[in-house]
């Protein structure tokens, strides 16, 4: 009989909801095949997590080529042919191999079922095909690097992208493939909020998190598919020379930026609107405060999922098409703000009052709240017909995006990174270094962003190589924040890496949050729970007290019975 | 790699005189120099206040809280508060929308004057191509800069040949796509006499940050004998070479063929007259007169070896004299 004291082969001291060398999903099997084929959410969700970081990496190194390269004006580092596959890479890779599938297929994964109290998802086979799609993606990605690069931008353009000789083909095979692997992702979130919630668990019962992961699936589920089709048909165009798009062969350039649009705006809120859900948890759990306002954030992410599907054409007001749909899609623009201003109040109503620790992930979720606020303020301008007339590919937009993107889901991403990786690999992290990189990357990233606000309004476009004398200054700014931001990541990734080798084990709940996942132990056995979780209001801490001997939270009844 | 890095730090270097630099001009919009213009920035200036506005006053919230409330011990709880009011939810949900009806009709407004032409318009044609400019003027005058009389509206009339570009003239406001097979038509008056930057904002390929040109705005009275001047090229007395040269600088040939033995995106001019090309597919083809008209009235016809198909056609843009012209002197560049 071992008691949870025990000291084990080399463990530091363990408390008491730790299971690492004894029974969990991590040593349930072993062996390459019992990874590779799993239908372990768990383990699913890691090896997204591993893969995506993966792409991250790969797509960061080509941001750092592009910014390095626009140090100077002239060439730098190479010619134009480079930097243009490096903006493509750079695009590509993040869109579609890190961010789209980011939060909801590596870290939803992991946690969607813990959240429910259940077993897994509804369909864990299509789970894994999710992750081997996603592979499959990836190598046409790198097929179409090996066979010479693209160079069309990530958006795929016609008719440039049917008549530039660069491998266009196997790259846009690769998206095609990636989004058959988003959907699944989607379908399996569906069916599995609406099935396979508990018994008391109603739909406002659930954590805000999911709420933003099963709009994001509605999303991928309606959405995706019109990428898909539009990709054959430019695969068509390429291929077999039917004219779809390219004038030259009888089609229509602009048609194709609505079918891209239709999916990429859309597409926009399935990488945000996880991230907000994980900011709702992060706000609540690091305050020690119920949630404000859940009813309203709960349909806010509806009502942005909805919205989101009747504003593409905002990418479109300087392509030609008529005035009467650039106002109307001017008009309903605006309508997305609303629901976005409505989180922000409640976050800050959930602050007031609040115990608002400075952990690592609620350093993230703070730096969430600002950098978003400035990439939701920044959309007004380019919401304004005539103001994104003037604004339209110009670096203002570049910052823009990059504030939701990046300051947005990015820093989301990293903060639920750090709030469930006690859960996931059952070590503590460094608050030391986790917090250094929070700081270095906010500051890093306002470095990079905030000045491409002025160079935007100072009519720089993107896209170019090359740029004239007057923007030189703000680009060299740009380029050293880009490097701190380098820098921060660096140090996310040592501290993460170096609570694998020597981290305190993690207690079940380290954060004192109440929802299912940290019900369990950490990290949890195969099957999540012992006997079915009871879930009640995943808001209300009450019945949760910190205690010293375990670093951790411990429920007060389990103390009173003991 | 290190003289690379070398560069790399004396840009690093150089940024405290870039901060005086940039401290001296705007930091904002550059200067306006169109009738609309003014009111653009009027509306910019409406959404920007208004961003400050909302931007410290969360900021401010965000990190008073941070430090106001911050958990000294780990077992702090949180002080009661509520956790939903509905009147100051509903508040916050529906003031906004107020807001952006405010800023909706701005941006529409304003736009709405620059989407409408008055009626008596210059009308210029633009034709854009990889990755170059053409503009037509009324009496067929043809240059690759954009030369514009003060105080008048211009319309231009803009095509491509090939892919997606924009015309962009950052002081004048204005922006608009050029996609090939239809016409699309942008209008401005400019205020202020000077050279003004264009760029193309549409990325179209390799040279898409190298498809600049010059804005002229011409003081009054200067437009028309400027026109005058650079109207004919055949009545001047010049030699066929000396307006082949001339067609050679304007006509976007420059872009892609050097004269300098450099070869770019297509073969350089020196010394190509009268060799011997290897072509894609197999087969030769010596440069002569029929050959060089058909390379530039049908570009995909012949493709020269370890050259991409990228050139567009010429037809109907260049005159069979002109044709002439830029054959002359391509024989001028020796063989």
């Amino acid at each position: 009989m071992s008691t949870p004291e025990t000291k084990r082969g080399g463990l530091p001291h363990q408390p008491p909801g730790n299971t690492l060398g004894k029974e969990n999903y991590l040593n349930a099997s072993r062996g390459f095949l019992s990874w590779a084929l799993t239908l372990d959410h768990k383990r699913i969700g890691l090896m997204y997590l591993v893969s995506i970081l993966t792409a991250f990496l790969g797509g960061g190194l080509a941001a750092l080529y592009v910014r390095t390269e626009l140090i100077a004006p002239g060439q730098t580092l190479g010619d134009a042919d480079m930097y243009n596959q490096a903006f493509t890479l750079h695009g590509a890779i993040m869109v579609f191999l890190f961010i789209i599938p980011g939060i909801p297929a590596a870290l939803g994964n992991f946690v969607l079922p813990l959240l429910l109290g259940a077993k897994d998802v509804a369909f864990p086979r299509l789970n894994l095909a999710s992750y081997w799609l996603w592979v499959c993606g990836a190598i046409f990605a790198v097929i179409s690097l090996a066979t010479g690069g693209v160079d069309t931008g990530w958006t795929f353009y016609t008719p440039y992208s049917s008549s530039t000789t660069t491998s266009v083909i196997p790259i846009v095979t690769g998206v095609f493939i990636l989004g058959f692997s988003s959907i699944f992702t989607g379908l399996n979130f569906i069916v599995t909020t609406h099935k396979l919630r508990p018994k008391n668990m109603g739909w406002f019962n659930m954590p805000l998190v999911m709420w933003a992961l099963y709009s994001t699936a509605i999303i991928q589920v309606l959405a995706t598919p019109v990428l898909a089709i539009t990709l054959l048909l430019l695969i068509a165009e390429r291929a077999m020379g039917i004219g779809i798009f390219d004038p030259a062969l009888g089609g229509d350039a602009v048609l194709f930026q609505h079918f891209f649009w239709f999916y990429s705006h859309p597409a926009v809120y399935i990488m945000i609107l996880p991230a907000m859900g994980i900011i709702s948890e992060l706000i609540a759990v690091f305050s020690r405060k119920h949630i404000f306002g859940y009813t309203f954030i709960a349909y806010s992410s509806v009502a942005i999922a909805i919205f989101g599907f009747i504003v593409w054409g905002h990418h479109m007001f300087t392509s030609g098409q008529s005035d009467l749909l650039n106002m109307i899609f001017a008009a309903l623009t605006f309508s997305v703000s609303i629901p976005s201003a409505i989180k922000i109040w409640n976050w800050l109503a959930t602050l007031y009052k609040g115990s608002i620790s400075w952990d690592t992930p609620m350093l993230y979720a703070l730096s969430f709240i600002i950098l978003f606020t400035i990439g939701g303020l920044t959309g007004l301008f380019l919401g304004m017909l005539a103001v994104d007339v003037f604004l339209h590919d110009t670096y203002f937009v570049v910052a823009h995006f990059h504030y939701v993107m990046f300051g947005g889901t990015v820093i989301a991403f990293l903060g639920g990174l750090f709030y469930w990786w006690p859960k996931m690999t059952g070590r503590m992290y460094s608050e030391t270094s986790g917090r250094l990189s929070a700081a270095l990357i906010f500051i890093g990233f306002n470095l990079t962003f905030f000045i491409q606000f002025i160079l935007g309004s100072q009519g720089m476009p993107r896209r170019y190589f090359d740029y004239l004398p007057r923007y030189e200054f703000y680009h060299q700014v740009s380029t050293i924040g880009a490097y701190i931001t380098a820098l921060g990541f660096m140090v996310a990734a040592y501290s993460l890496a170096m609570s694998l080798v020597r981290g305190k084990l993690a207690p079940a709940n380290p954060w004192g949050g109440n929802s299912l996942e940290w019900h369990t132990t950490s990290p949890p056995p195969l099957h999540n729970f012992e006997g079915e979780p009871r879930s009640d209001d995943p808001y209300d801490y009450g019945d949760w007290k910190w205690d010293d001997s375990v670093e951790g939270f411990v429920r007060k009844d389990a103390e009173a019975t003991a | 790699m290190i003289d690379v890095l070398a560069s790399i730090l004396q840009r690093v270097i150089s940024i405290p005189a870039g901060i005086a630099a940039a401290a001296s001009e705007r930091v904002w919009l550059p200067r306006s120099v169109s009738t609309f213009a003014g009111d653009i920035d009027f509306a910019w200036d409406v959404v920007f206040w208004l961003s400050v506005f909302f931007f410290v006053l969360i900021t401010l919230i965000t990190v008073y809280f941070m430090f106001r409330y911050k958990r000294r011990t780990p077992d702090q709880e949180a002080l009661p508060a509520p956790d939903h009011h509905l009147p100051i939810e509903i508040a916050w949900s529906v003031l906004p929308l107020g807001i952006v009806v405010v800023l909706f009709w701005q941006g529409f407004a304003q736009y709405v004057n620059m989407a409408t032409p008055p009626q008596d318009t210059y009308e210029i044609q633009v034709s854009a191509m990889k990755w170059s400019w053409l503009f037509t003027y009324p009496n067929g005058a043809v240059t690759n800069e954009l030369h514009v009389p003060i105080d008048t509206p211009i319309e231009l009339v803009m095509t491509s040949s090939d892919v997606l570009h924009a015309f962009f003239v950052p002081e004048f406001r204005v922006k608009k796509d050029i996609v090939p097979g239809r016409y699309s038509n942008l209008w401005f008056e400019a205020t202020e006499a000077g050279d003004y930057d264009l760029m193309c904002t549409e990325y179209c390929g390799k040279d898409h940050s190298a498809m600049l040109a010059k804005v002229t705005v011409h003081e009054p009275g200067g437009f028309e004998p400027w026109l005058k001047e650079e109207s004919d090229y055949y009545n001047k007395g010049w030699s066929m070479e000396e307006i082949g040269e001339k067609l050679y600088n304007t006509r976007g040939c420059k872009t892609c063929h050097s004269v300098d033995g450099v070869n770019g995106t297509g073969p350089t001019f020196l010394g190509l007259y009268g060799i011997e090309h290897a072509l894609v597919g197999g087969g030769t083809a010596v440069v002569d007169e029929n050959y060089v008209r058909e390379s530039i009235l049908e570009p995909q016809a012949t493709i020269v070896a370890g050259y991409d198909p990228v050139m567009p056609t010429y037809q109907g843009r260049l005159s069979e004299q002109d044709i002439s012209a830029l054959i002359a002197y391509l024989k001028s560049l020796g063989n």
